[in-house]
C-alpha cells in the first residue's frame, strides 16, 4: 500500500510540476494574472507530494518491504537501521528521488523566501524550476521507478546494500552533494528569468547571491565529505583520484566559484552581467552533466555500477534540451544587457575577470580530460583513459597563479588602483611568505628539487593568502577607538573564512602529497615495522561479530622513541548477505599527521598479512580547510544586506506590479 | 581607434593568448598521459607497445594466482577466454580481486611478454564488470566463432 501511495504522490507531483511550469509562463504571455499567481501554490504542493513519495520509499526500507524491487536489491533485515534508511539513496532509483526531493525543497524555499521579489520575476523563477522538475520526475516515473513491485513472487530477504556504502559517509555525503548540485538550479532559474525579463542589475545579483552561496557551501562540504570517506573507507589512503565522477562534482564547483566572484562584481559594480548569467547556466548544466556521467555508466569509474543504457539516453536528451534552450535564450537576449561601468587595468574587476578565466579554463581542461575516453571511443581511436598526471599538471599550473590572486584581490580597489600602492600594501606579506616557504624547505632539505619547489610554492601561497586576508580584515576593523571586529560585515568574514580555508587545504595537499611515507609490507603477529620514526607492532588479530558482518580486527601498538603513542585497530570485514570482504582502515588522526594502517589480504601458506602502513603528515588539514570554506559560505549568506528591504525605487516597481496583479486577479 | 574599443581589443587578445597557452599545455599533458587499453588477445598478437604505460584487462584465470613466499610479489594470468597474459605485481591486491573476476591493471609490457602491473583496479560492485573487459571478452568470442566457421 505504502509504495503505491508513494507512486501516486510522485505522479501528482509531476502534474503539479507541469502546472508550475506552464501556468505562469502562459499567464505572463497572455496577461492573465490569475494564472501567474498559480506558480507559488503549485510549487508548495509539488514539494509536499514529492516529500510524501520520499517518505514512502524511506518507510518501505524501514519496514523491510522486499516486495518493492528497489528495496529488495538494496537492503536486508540485518542492516542497521540508520543504513537501512540511508539505503533509500544507496542506488540509482532512490538517489534520483533524493535529487527530486532536494529540487522540490529548494523550490519550496524559493517560493517561501521570495517575498521581496517582484511577482513576475518570482513566477518566472518558479516556472523554470518546475520545468527542471518535470524532466526529473518523469525520468523517475518512466525509466527508474523505485516503487516498482516484485509481484507476485518476492524474496523474503533482501540482497544487501553494497558494503562499501554501509558507512556514516552514506548518510552525509550524497545529501550534501545533491544539495549543492541541485541548489544551482536556483541561480539557473534566476538567470533564465532575468534573460526573459531583459533586466539584470545590482538588485538581481543581490537576490541570486545568497542562493548561490548556499548551494556552493553544500557542494564544498559534500566534496570534502566524499574525499574524507574515500580516504578512510577505500583502504588505501588516497583522497582524490581524478575519477570521472569526482570530476563531475568538481566541475560545477569550479564554475560556481567563478560565479560567486562574478556575482560579487555584478552586485557591487554592475559589470559582467551577461557573463554572470552564462556562468549560472553553466554551473547548473555541469551539475546535470555530472548526473549524466554518474547515472549513465558511460565512464569507467569507482562509482560506476551496472546500468541501463535507456537511462543514459534519457538524461542526455534532457541535458541537451536544458542546455540548448538556455543557451539559445542567452544568445537571443544577452545583447539587451548593457554595461555602463568603467574600470581600469589594475582594478578588482580585472582580478575577478582573470579569476573567472582561470576557473573557466580549468573546468574546460578537466572536462576534456574526463570526456576524452568517450571522444576516443566515438572516433574509434581505441580505448583510452587519462591518468592523474594529466589532471595534476594542468590543475596545479592553473591554480598557482589563481591562489596568488586570492591574496591580491582584497588589496586592490574597485574601478582603479595604482601599482605602487599595491606593492606597498603587499611587500611585507611577500617577504613573510617567502621566509615561511624557505623555512619549510630548509626543514625538508633532503628531498628532490621538484618536491622542494612544490613545497615552497604551496607554503608561500598559503601564507600569502592568509596574511593578506588578515591584513584586509585589520584594515576594515580598525577604528579610532581601536580594533572592532563587529564592524566588519558577515560577507567579509565569509570571504576570509573561505580564502583561509583554501590556504589550509593547499598546505594539506602539498605536505601530505610530498611528505607522506607509504609502505606496503608483509607482517606476521609480533612483527614491527618502523615508518618515519614510528614503530608499528602487530600485536594481535581477533575475531569479532556484528549484526550483519563478522571479521577480524587487528591490534597495532604504535610507539615513537620507546614512548607509546596509540593503538590502531584495522578491520577486515565479511558481510553475510553478499559474502563480500571489506577493509576498514585503522587511523589515528592528529593536527600534524595521520597514522594509517589497513590490512590487505592474508597471504597463503603462512600466517602473514599484507599490510599498508602509512604516515601522512598534515592530511587532516584538507578536511579542516574544507570545513572552513563551507563555514565561509554560511557566513556570507547571513549578511544583513540580503535581508534589508529592496531599495526605494525597486520597491516601488515591485509594489506597482504586485498591486496590479492582485487587482487584475481579484 | 576609440580608446574604449582599443581597450576591448587588447582584453580580447590577452584572453585568446591565455586560452591558447592553456590549451597548448593541456594537449601536451594529454599526449603524455593517455593510457591505451589492450586485451590479452591484442597483447599476444603483438599489438601493444613494450615499455609504455598501458592498461590491460581481463578475467583472472582460475588457479593461476601464485604468491611469493616472503614478499608481496604475486603473479597471475589474465584472459579474455581466447588468450592469456602473465601479470606480475608487487603490492596489495584489492578486496574484490578473485579468480574468475574481471579486473583492469595498469602497467608496462616487458620484452618477454610478461606484463608488470603498477596498479590493479577492481570495482566496488561485485556484479559490475568494466565495459572494456566485457568488450574484450565479447570480441574474443566473436573471433573464435569466426575462426570456427571458416574451419568448417
Amino acid at each position: 500500500m505504502i509504495p503505491e501511495i508513494g507512486n501516486l504522490a510522485l505522479t501528482f507531483a509531476l502534474a503539479l510540476a507541469v502546472v508550475q511550469f506552464v501556468a505562469p509562463l502562459a499567464g505572463i504571455a497572455s496577461h492573465r494574472w490569475r494564472l501567474v499567481l498559480v506558480a507559488k501554490p503549485a510549487a508548495i504542493l509539488q514539494f509536499i507530494f514529492v516529500s510524501v513519495a520520499f517518505v514512502c520509499l524511506a518507510w518501505s526500507f524501514y519496514v523491510n518491504d522486499f516486495s518493492v524491487s528497489y528495496v529488495a536489491s538494496h537492503s536486508n533485515r540485518f542492516l542497521p537501521t540508520e543504513y537501512r534508511i540511508a539505503a533509500t539513496w544507496g542506488g540509482h532509483e532512490g538517489s534520483l528521488l533524493l535529487w527530486v526531493f532536494i529540487l522540490s525543497s529548494w523550490t519550496f524555499a524559493v517560493a517561501m523566501l521570495s517575498k521581496s521579489l517582484p511577482a513576475l520575476t518570482r513566477a518566472r523563477v518558479l516556472a523554470v524550476l518546475g520545468g527542471v522538475a518535470i524532466g526529473f520526475i518523469s525520468f523517475i516515473l518512466f525509466t527508474s521507478n523505485p516503487f516498482d513491485r516484485l509481484l507476485p513472487v518476492f524474496p523474503i530477504e533482501g540482497s544487501d546494500l553494497n558494503p562499501l556504502l554501509q558507512d556514516p559517509g552514506l548518510v552525509f555525503h550524497p545529501p550534501l552533494l545533491y544539495m549543492g548540485y541541485v541548489g544551482f538550479s536556483v541561480a539557473f532559474a534566476f538567470s533564465l528569468a532575468a534573460l526573459l525579463e531583459g533586466r539584470i542589475d545590482t538588485l538581481w545579483a543581490r537576490w541570486v547571491r545568497p542562493w548561490t552561496q548556499a548551494a556552493w557551501m553544500f557542494l564544498t562540504l559534500g566534496i570534502a565529505a566524499g574525499s574524507w570517506w574515500a580516504y578512510y573507507e577505500l583502504g588505501w589512503g588516497g583522497w582524490w583520484f581524478w575519477d570521472p565522477v569526482e570530476n563531475a562534482s568538481f566541475m560545477p564547483w569550479l564554475v560556481s566559484t567563478a560565479l560567486l566572484h562574478s556575482l560579487a562584481a555584478t552586485e557591487k559594480r554592475g559589470v559582467f552581467k551577461a557573463w554572470t548569467t552564462l556562468l549560472a547556466i553553466a554551473a547548473f548544466s555541469f551539475s546535470l552533466l555530472g548526473t549524466f556521467l554518474v547515472r549513465s555508466g558511460v565512464l569507467t569509474s569507482v562509482h560506476a555500477f551496472a546500468n541501463d543504457p535507456v537511462r543514459g539516453t534519457y538524461i542526455l536528451i534532457f541535458l541537451g534540451v536544458v542546455v540548448g534552450a538556455s543557451l539559445t535564450l542567452f544568445a537571443v537576449r544577452a545583447s539587451t544587457v548593457s554595461v555602463t561601468s568603467w574600470f581600469g587595468w589594475l582594478s578588482r574587476e580585472v582580478l575577478f575577470l582573470i579569476n573567472n578565466l582561470i576557473l573557466a579554463v580549468a573546468t574546460l581542461m578537466i572536462l576534456i580530460g574526463t570526456l576524452q575516453p568517450i571522444i576516443a571511443e566515438l572516433f574509434d581511436l581505441g580505448k583510452v583513459s587519462v591518468g592523474p598526471p594529466y589532471f595534476n599538471l594542468i590543475f596545479n599550473s592553473l591554480m598557482a597563479p589563481l591562489i596568488f590572486l586570492i591574496g591580491l584581490g582584497p588589496m586592490v580597489n574597485w574601478r582603479q588602483f595604482s601599482l605602487s600602492e599595491l606593492v606597498k600594501r603587499c611587500k611585507n606579506a611577500f617577504i613573510v611568505s617567502v621566509v615561511a616557504g624557505l623555512t619549510v624547505v630548509y626543514a625538508e632539505f633532503s628531498r628532490s628539487s621538484l618536491d622542494l619547489f612544490q613545497i615552497f610554492l604551496g607554503i608561500f601561497l598559503a601564507v600569502w593568502v592568509c596574511v593578506l586576508n588578515l591584513a584586509d580584515w585589520l584594515k576594515r576593523a580598525k577604528r579610532k577607538k581601536g580594533i572592532q571586529p563587529g564592524k566588519v560585515s558577515a560577507s567579509h568574514y565569509g570571504m576570509y573564512s573561505a580564502h583561509i580555508g583554501l590556504a589550509i587545504v593547499v598546505v594539506g595537499v602539498v605536505l601530505s602529497s610530498h611528505l607522506s611515507v607509504e609502505k606496503n609490507v608483509r607482517m606476521g603477529i609480533g612483527n614491527v615495522q618502523v615508518v618515519e620514526g614510528y614503530e608499528f607492532k602487530f600485536e594481535a588479530l581477533d575475531d569479532f561479530v556484528a549484526s550483519n558482518h563478522d571479521g577480524l580486527r587487528g591490534r597495532f601498538a604504535v610507539s615513537k622513541n620507546g614512548e607509546p603513542v596509540t593503538f590502531l585497530y584495522p578491520e577486515k570485514r565479511q558481510y553475510h548477505a553478499s559474502g563480500q570482504w571489506m577493509t576498514e582502515a585503522g587511523i589515528d588522526s592528529s593536527f600534524t599527521r595521520d597514522l594509517y594502517i589497513a590490512l590487505g589480504e592474508k597471504l597463503p601458506h603462512s600466517e602473514d598479512w599484507a599490510v599498508r602502513v602509512y604516515v601522512k603528515p598534515f592530511v587532516s588539514w584538507l578536511w579542516m580547510g574544507g570545513l572552513l570554506m563551507g563555514l565561509g559560505g554560511v557566513l556570507a549568506m547571513t549578511d544583513k544586506r540580503y535581508r534589508n528591504k529592496a531599495k526605494q525605487k525597486d520597491a516601488a516597481v515591485k509594489e506597482n506590479q504586485d498591486t496590479a496583479i492582485a487587482e487584475a486577479a481579484s | 581607434m576609440k580608446p574604449l574599443r582599443k581597450r576591448r581589443l587588447t582584453f580580447v587578445l590577452a584572453i585568446i593568448l591565455g586560452l591558447g597557452a592553456a590549451i597548448g599545455l593541456g594537449l601536451f599533458a594529454m599526449k603524455q598521459n593517455i593510457n591505451l587499453f589492450y586485451s590479452p588477445m591484442e597483447i599476444v598478437a603483438g599489438d601493444a607497445p613494450v615499455g609504455v604505460l598501458i592498461r590491460l584487462g581481463g578475467l583472472v584465470s582460475k588457479g593461476s594466482v601464485q604468491r611469493d613466499a616472503d614478499s608481496l610479489q604475486v603473479k597471475f594470468q589474465l584472459t579474455d577466454n581466447a588468450e592469456t597474459v602473465w601479470v606480475s605485481y608487487d603490492g596489495i591486491l584489492p578486496d574484490l580481486f578473485r579468480e574468475g573476476q574481471g579486473i583492469v591493471t595498469m602497467g608496462k609490457l616487458q620484452e618477454n611478454g610478461v606484463f608488470v602491473a603498477s596498479e590493479v583496479l577492481a570495482k566496488h560492485d561485485e556484479t559490475y564488470m568494466s565495459p572494456e573487459v566485457a568488450d574484450a571478452i565479447k570480441k574474443a568470442e566473436a573471433e573464435a566463432k569466426a575462426r570456427k566457421s571458416t574451419q568448417e
